[in-house]
């Protein structure tokens, strides 16, 4: 917790996002970007958070993040998600969807494509609520209900899919080939948009809260975890729907964002509307069952929904092990004190970082994982 | 009315016309203003269509500034979690730290805007910024005092230590000096030696005095003994250490010792060979014509207030303090006429008048932040007496609240504000129903954040107000769904009524539900309304027929009827849905339940048959009516018939 500090930046910030790095060099990230909301002009921002060998920029602490360029946007900032290293798409709230391009050299951001009208009702503007990539093509959600798929090099939508009537989630990428969406609201189905027509895949009856955001595991793609209005954080076996597998009490407020780490998939992180941000970790890593482990001290209360079906537990899925008496999971909170809502964060290898309603943006650069 | 304290200021609104008539409404911290159609004599022209809008705190607009909200927001909420119970005598350090904190904050903001001052192109902002600057110079000079004086209330003796850090802090141009003089190739030659010096020994810094003394003394090495003795005075000098074991008492006497020694040396014209020496000796005596003299390097009234107190009186009183400072200020202002603010809000302070000062603060600054903040502090102190004011609040409620309603104009900042309004205890919450109101919102996202801060304090009309507006706009653009779930959330019964007949609507028109997912799962929340109840219902009839569970989907329709869940309207809908059910080879009805069926079909048709007065209805519909009816009979007898059959049957 000593290791992170706030950077005012007099814009409340809806999305933070790590710009990419390649996976063959081993470094961390340095630049990230944030969106902006509830502004009058709100903003798109690239900052840097590495060791800055260019003269001309401030020297803060070490660490601090320092704006590297912005570009305006219209209306607040929804979805941002990057492309590939120097592209990134948003979602606004007028509906529009944009591709910017980073230019690093120069320091620059240019507007690539623009569509301003991808969600709209027929008199009035739909916010356009989320957006998942999968490099050339970029799926969209609104609230108008619809799933719209564009190509980054192409003009108009390719694919509008169907009418749902159920407010939209942020969809999830399964793969590079196939997008798979999942949708909000009481219950919950999932679309494979392989062929034209959603296909349904069987529902969830699920707990009666919205939910606001869902994140895959990224190795075993059946273990989902959600977060909603309720701020109670669920883990679902998609295999075996119906009822999630357990159920934690995490957050007082709603939940905005839930995240597995992307390469050490035993910690995932959440950041809710009552300003606070858990670091979830199981206690998995040994050959030994979870279950025959020690029981560590567990600041959660699980509700074991479930065990799952089956004689074998699986053992790397620690995920899974719903049971309250086993203990496998620990919390802690990485923000140093209660702050206004946090609205987003992002995770890769070390380094987090979220951004709050206090106009405030943490990086952590030594993240226990 | 009280009389006014100052003067209104005018503003001119340069688009209007002279001699023009001003219209003007007031809106939430700022006036619109508008040319009236009223045509003075010989006024010529046609109007001005433009509404103005004039706004007294720009402030809040500043890119720059705004961080100075949000940090101070973060200490203030920090600040009002202190426990109650702990003895003051504890919690002093705890709210010295908490005001140290505050003033970092504005020196950071004014740094930065420092910075971005200088490096402006733009003139007219350069100024505006230069202003900005300035002003939150003094808001800490203020601060700083207040919290030497009020906060940590030093005794005599550490008094005038805090006093001279405060000015130290405040008078940065001597380091400058210094190091200019520093880095030159001769320092003891250079022209502002003689000033560093002298600056150096009115704020008390004696050892770096005699570091600089040093330099000279070893280019004069004729005068090395009266360098020495100068050395010798300067580092006999006593100060207080509140943390040792000498008394005050003990402390004046040494100090009066090392005053007369001082004045001897004075008196024998020890350092009549160097006027500059001789200077500096009767500063240290503290002899005020010599002070006045270095009106220049002393810059203001309240450096020769305090280099003065040094000299004179170094254990001084608090309540001393009001003496010198009202003497030292005619002495040192004697040409200018009137006093600035600043001036005289730091007088005040002196005298430990903390309503005048904050009084004062106010008329002078365009912004409630530096005031609100700081009396929320003293109040935490326990400095400021209940002085009721006479709308009921005290003082630091009611700057609080005029600082928070400030903040809720802003189209951001309005988040902030919420947490000032929940520690006003007496009238924070009715402020916060009637603002929080009437926040736009433009995106679901931002309407769940309001209900949360509403959902918190159990504020349930706003709730449901902000839920029906959510739940129109919705509705206006055909997304029944969402428009059905923001009611729910406000549990408002009536329109989730109205909703489901919208609903109910679409099914006749359309022949199928929008918006499955969300009826489908209600669970609970069906039980809001009736007509929302009976949606439910009726979607799980369609759900069993459509797993070809008959008979319960039978006996579901039925008792939707029966239980009249059912609006009167729908009965026919429903019983041609029953019509297939009727048809089937098997028997689904049984008999009671046929003549149930046949009940309520009656009930129907008699109340069609009573003569309608709608008489345009056409012929065709009439009909398509009739014919339906006799359908409906015909399979309700049928079906009878076979049931009675099945029923009386012995099974063999």
């Amino acid at each position: 917790m000593e290791n992170i500090n706030a950077k005012y930046v007099s814009q409340k910030i809806s999305k933070t996002r790590w710009c990419p790095v390649s996976y063959s060099s081993l470094q961390q990230p340095e630049v990230f970007a944030t969106g902006s909301w509830d502004n009058e002009d709100n903003k798109v921002s690239i900052w840097s958070i590495g060791n800055h060998n260019n003269s001309g920029l401030e020297d803060g602490f070490e660490g601090d993040p320092q704006i590297l360029c912005e570009h305006k946007h219209g209306g607040d900032v929804l979805d941002l998600q990057f492309l590939d290293q120097e592209r990134m798409v948003s979602a606004s709230s007028t509906g529009a969807v944009t591709i910017f391009r980073y230019h690093p050299n120069t320091h620059t951001i240019s507007v690539l494509q623009h569509w301003a009208r991808a969600h709209s009702y027929p008199c009035d503007n739909a916010p356009c609520t989320a957006l998942v990539c999968s490099s050339p093509e970029i799926v969209t959600v609104g609230e108008d209900g619809r799933i719209v798929v564009f190509r980054a090099d192409q003009e108009g939508a390719v694919r509008v899919i169907g009418e749902m009537r159920t407010r939209m989630l942020p969809p999830h990428k399964e793969s590079s080939l196939k997008l798979s969406v999942v949708f909000v609201r009481e219950c919950r189905q999932q679309h494979n948009s392989r062929g034209d027509l959603p296909k349904d895949h069987g529902g969830f009856d699920g707990d009666r809260a919205p939910l606001h955001c869902v994140d895959r595991h990224p190795n075993q793609q059946h273990i989902v975890a959600t977060g909603g209005q309720d701020g109670m954080l669920c883990v679902w076996d998609v295999r075996q729907g119906g009822t999630p597998i357990s159920l934690m009490e995490a957050h007082s407020a709603e939940m905005w964002e839930v995240r597995f780490h992307p390469t050490n998939p035993d910690h995932l992180f959440t950041c809710s509307e009552d300003g606070s941000l858990l670091h979830w970790e199981t206690a998995s890593h040994s050959e030994m069952p979870s279950f025959l482990q020690g029981g560590r001290n567990s600041s959660v209360i699980s509700h074991g929904a479930l065990t799952p079906a089956g004689g074998n537990r699986p053992l790397s899925s620690a995920w899974l092990c719903g049971d309250s008496g086993k203990g496998c999971l620990e919390t802690t909170h990485m923000l140093p004190s209660q702050t206004m809502s946090v609205n987003s964060l992002d995770i890769i290898g070390q380094c987090l970082v979220c951004g709050t309603d206090g106009e405030a943006i943490f990086v952590n650069r030594h993240v226990p994982v | 009315m009280e009389e006014v304290d100052v003067e209104p200021t005018i503003t001119n609104i340069p688009a209007l016309r002279r001699g023009k008539h001003m219209g003007f409404a007031w809106g939430q911290g700022n006036i619109f203003v508008y040319e009236t159609l009223f045509k003075a004599t010989g006024a010529t022209g046609s109007g001005s269509p433009f509404i103005h809008e004039v706004r007294k705190d720009e402030d809040i607009y500043s890119p720059i500034l705004r961080k100075l909200f949000n940090e101070s927001h973060h200490i203030f909420v920090g600040l009002q979690t202190i426990r109650e119970d702990l003895p003051s005598k504890n919690k002093k350090p705890q709210f010295v730290s908490i005001s140290k904190n505050y003033r970092s904050v504005i020196r950071a903001c004014m740094e930065e805007l420092q910075q971005v001052a200088v490096s402006t192109k733009n003139a007219e902002m350069s100024v505006q910024y230069g202003n900005q600057v300035s002003i939150l110079l003094a808001i800490e000079l203020i601060w700083n005092l207040c919290e030497v004086l009020f906060i940590d209330a030093a005794p005599a003796g550490s008094l005038l230590l805090h006093l001279l850090d405060w000015v130290r802090l405040h008078k940065a141009d001597v380091d400058e000096k210094a190091r200019d003089v520093l880095q030159s190739d001769s320092p003891a030659e250079h022209r502002d030696y003689w000033d560093v010096v002298v600056s150096y020994v009115l704020q008390g810094r004696l050892d770096e005095a005699r570091q600089m003394l040093g330099k000279k003394a070893t280019l004069t090495p004729a005068a090395n003994n009266i360098f020495k003795m100068m050395d010798n005075l300067l580092s006999k000098m006593p100060f207080y250490n509140p943390g040792g074991t000498q008394t005050l008492t003990e402390f004046d006497v040494k100090w009066r010792h090392w005053h007369e020694e001082v004045d001897r040396c004075l008196q024998d014209n020890s350092f009549a060979s160097n006027q500059h020496l001789e200077v500096l000796c009767k500063i240290l005596l503290g002899d005020e014509d010599t002070l006045l003299e270095h009106k220049d390097l002393l810059g203001t009234w309240y450096h020769f207030l305090v280099s003065r107190l040094l000299f004179c009186h170094p254990t001084v009183k608090p309540t001393e303090l009001h003496y010198y400072a009202q003497s030292c200020m005619t002495m040192f202002l004697d040409s200018r006429s009137a006093p600035e603010p600043l001036d005289s809000i730091l007088l005040a302070a002196f005298e430990f008048d903390i309503h005048q000062v904050i009084k004062d603060c106010s008329i002078a600054l365009n912004n409630w932040w530096f005031v609100a903040h700081l009396t929320d502090l003293l109040d935490h102190c326990k400095l400021l007496q209940s002085h009721n004011l006479h709308f009921g609040s005290n003082l630091r409620e009611f700057l609080l609240l005029e600082y928070a309603s400030g903040l809720f104009t802003h189209h951001s900042l309005w988040q902030l504000a919420v947490d000032y309004f929940d520690h006003c205890l007496e009238f924070g919450r009715v402020y916060l129903e009637l603002q929080i109101e009437r926040v736009p919102l433009d995106t679901e996202r931002k309407a769940l954040k309001v209900l949360r801060i509403c959902e918190q304090r159990q504020m349930s009309e706003q709730v449901r107000s902000i839920c029906k507006i959510m739940a129109m706009r919705a509705l206006r653009n055909n997304r029944l769904g969402s428009a059905l779930s923001w009611s729910i959330r406000a549990k408002d019964a009536a329109f989730a009524t109205l909703i489901s007949e919208r609903f109910l609507q679409d099914y006749c028109a359309k022949g199928t539900f929008s918006d499955l997912d969300l009826i489908d799962n209600l669970g609970p929340a069906m039980l809001l309304s009736d007509r929302l109840t009976f949606l439910g219902k009726y979607r799980e009839f369609h759900k069993l027929y459509g797993e070809k569970r008959f008979k319960e989907a039978a006996k579901l329709l039925l008792s939707l009827m029966t239980a009249k869940i059912a609006p009167r309207s729908f009965w026919m809908t429903l019983l041609t849905d029953a019509l297939p059910l009727l048809e089937q080879k098997e028997v689904i009805f049984s008999a009671d339940q046929t003549y149930e069926l046949m009940f309520c079909l009656e009930e129907l048709t008699s109340s069609l048959n009573t003569p309608s007065s709608d008489s345009d209805k056409s012929m065709q519909e009439e009909d398509v009516e009739l014919t339906k009816v006799e359908l409906l009979r015909l399979a309700l007898s049928r079906n009878l018939a076979m049931a009675i059959v099945k029923e009386g049957t012995v099974e063999t």
